[in-house]
């Protein structure tokens, strides 16, 4: 689980995250919605350890990995070598069960990860994550310039792995329908800020969540 | 046609030389991103400790190995300098491997005075093709050739280099999976130092070395490792052995005295005319 209390980032002068308090119980599957700007990759890089908090706590029970912004694979690699890598911290290096969950890796094994397709990318960028073992999973940006077959299948396997091996969830999205999809709870993050939280069905009965991450009418 | 063939193998070990300290200057800077202007400083000492060690008695392979081990370390010592503090810019950590350079000199001379050193290496010589070569420019070339050996399987097959080429390839992806990358960045100056040691080694039975040889090193190493973008071995390596031969062919011919000039000539037109090339097709390799 994760639990977040009073947490503030700052780059320099500007603040990044503004006293933000959240929490996803284990098991759970809670999404992140914000704008361009908002913070949420900067909460994303303080979970997982990269960034410095200026003040306030952040409590991670297990093992947590991140797959970052942007399908962050090692161009260079091969698929096979990207996922050993990503066993570097729970000195995991055979990737047979990623293969048994995400078949499609075992077919690209031998290729360089620099010649893939955006979803093959994003795709070896989760194995990657899931190499490390987790018990908490942040996910930013799933959907970022993906196919939407590409996304829903990358959903799919999120689901499969929070229903079936009981993996925490933290789902970093501006895709709205997805993220409400997935998750029961959602915090809305907006200029550093969490300016709503909730269950989803309520959120996306809030006018302005709705008129900012579902394109006004829901039906 | 004798005499070629005594030039092309004298060229090729300097060549070699050369190629250590570039493929040094790569390591460095492709893990880090800072071009180490210490490297030359690397061999120097390396030279200067195995001339010490052979004339206090201490036998050959001994003082070789041990003058690499020093040279490592002066590596790791110069990559804690220029990398040590948390996010230092690459420009600002060269100019630290610079200061490392300059203060070098000062240690240099404070130990060996600033008279160049020579130390025996095989002083036997062979003739192939009709031609009498020194045996220790072969020895030059087949250690630099097993050394790359060596640098080729430790970056392709095991786990700490891929974790290096990792870092090398994206630093932040690097971080996320929990590789230290400042770490992987001392070992890469480590290994810069073991790579600039042997080039040393090699070289000081060759040509006598003094505190102020890390110029003409770090020149000649720099523009090979620029010739493969500072980040592709292969490509320097290719660079330092065309660098090496032309500097000989041009001293055997009787341009002795340009030599490196002939050299860096030859060099600046391969990179204009590879530049030109290379910028169709750059966004699709990289």
């Amino acid at each position: 689980m994760i639990d977040v209390r009073d947490l503030v980032v700052s780059y320099g002068a500007a603040t990044a995250l503004d006293h933000v308090t959240l929490s996803v119980r284990r098991g759970e599957m809670v999404a992140l919605l914000g704008p361009n700007g908002a913070g949420k990759s900067t909460l994303a890089n303080t979970l997982a350890g990269l960034l410095t908090p200026a003040s306030g706590t952040v409590r991670i029970d297990g093992r947590l990995a991140l797959i970052p912004e942007g399908r962050q694979v090692f161009p260079d690699l091969s698929v096979a070598d990207n996922l050993a890598l990503g066993g570097w911290r729970s000195r995991q290096r055979d990737p047979s069960f990623v293969y048994q969950l995400l078949p499609q890796l075992a077919e690209l094994s031998g290729r360089r990860a620099g010649v893939l397709s955006g979803g093959e990318q994003q795709m070896v960028a989760f194995g990657q994550a899931l190499m490390a073992r987790p018990d908490v999973l942040v996910v930013d940006e799933l959907s970022l310039g993906l196919a939407p077959l590409l996304t829903a299948r990358l959903a799919e396997h999120l689901a499969e792995l929070n229903r079936t091996h009981g993996l925490t969830v933290l789902l970093i999205e501006q895709n709205a329908r997805l993220a409400f999809e997935l998750c029961r709870r959602a915090y809305v993050l907006e200029s550093a800020r969490v300016v709503a939280e909730g269950e989803c069905a309520e959120l996306a009965d809030d006018p302005r969540v709705a008129g900012a991450y579902l394109g006004g009418a829901i039906t | 046609m004798s005499a070629f063939i005594g030039y092309l193998l004298n060229g090729l070990a300097v060549g070699c030389a050369i190629a250590l300290i570039a493929s040094g200057l790569v390591t460095i800077y492709r893990v880090t991103g800072v071009v180490n202007f210490a490297q030359g400083t690397f061999a120097v000492v390396a030279g200067l400790c195995t001339s010490s060690l052979l004339g206090l008695g201490v036998p050959h392979g001994v003082s070789e190995v041990a003058a690499v081990l020093v040279a490592a370390l002066a590596g790791l010592l110069t990559g804690l300098a220029a990398t040590g503090k948390r996010d230092t810019t690459p420009l600002s950590s060269l100019i630290v491997t610079l200061g490392v350079g300059v203060l070098a000199y000062a240690v240099e001379i404070v130990l060996w005075g600033d008279q160049p050193r020579s130390a025996p290496g095989l002083a036997s010589s062979v003739t192939i093709a009709g031609a009498r070569v020194q045996t220790q420019h072969l020895l030059v070339i087949a250690v630099t050739a097993a050394t790359f050996v060596l640098l080729v399987l430790f970056f392709g097959r095991t786990y700490l280099g891929k974790a290096l080429t990792a870092c090398a390839s994206n630093p932040f992806a690097a971080r996320v999976i929990g590789i230290d990358t400042r770490l992987m960045g001392l070992l890469a100056f480590a290994l810069g130092g073991l790579l600039g040691g042997i080039a040393g080694v090699l070289v000081t039975p060759l040509r006598p070395i003094s505190f102020d040889t890390d110029v003409t090193l770090i020149v000649n190493g720099f523009a090979a490792a620029v010739f493969g973008a500072l980040t592709r071995p292969g490509v320097a390596l290719g660079g330092a052995l065309l660098l090496g031969v032309a500097e000989t062919m041009a001293a055997g011919y009787g341009y002795g005295s340009h030599q490196l000039e002939v050299a860096l000539g030859l060099m600046l037109v391969v990179m204009v005319v590879q530049a030109g090339r290379r910028s169709t097709i750059h966004q699709e390799t990289v």
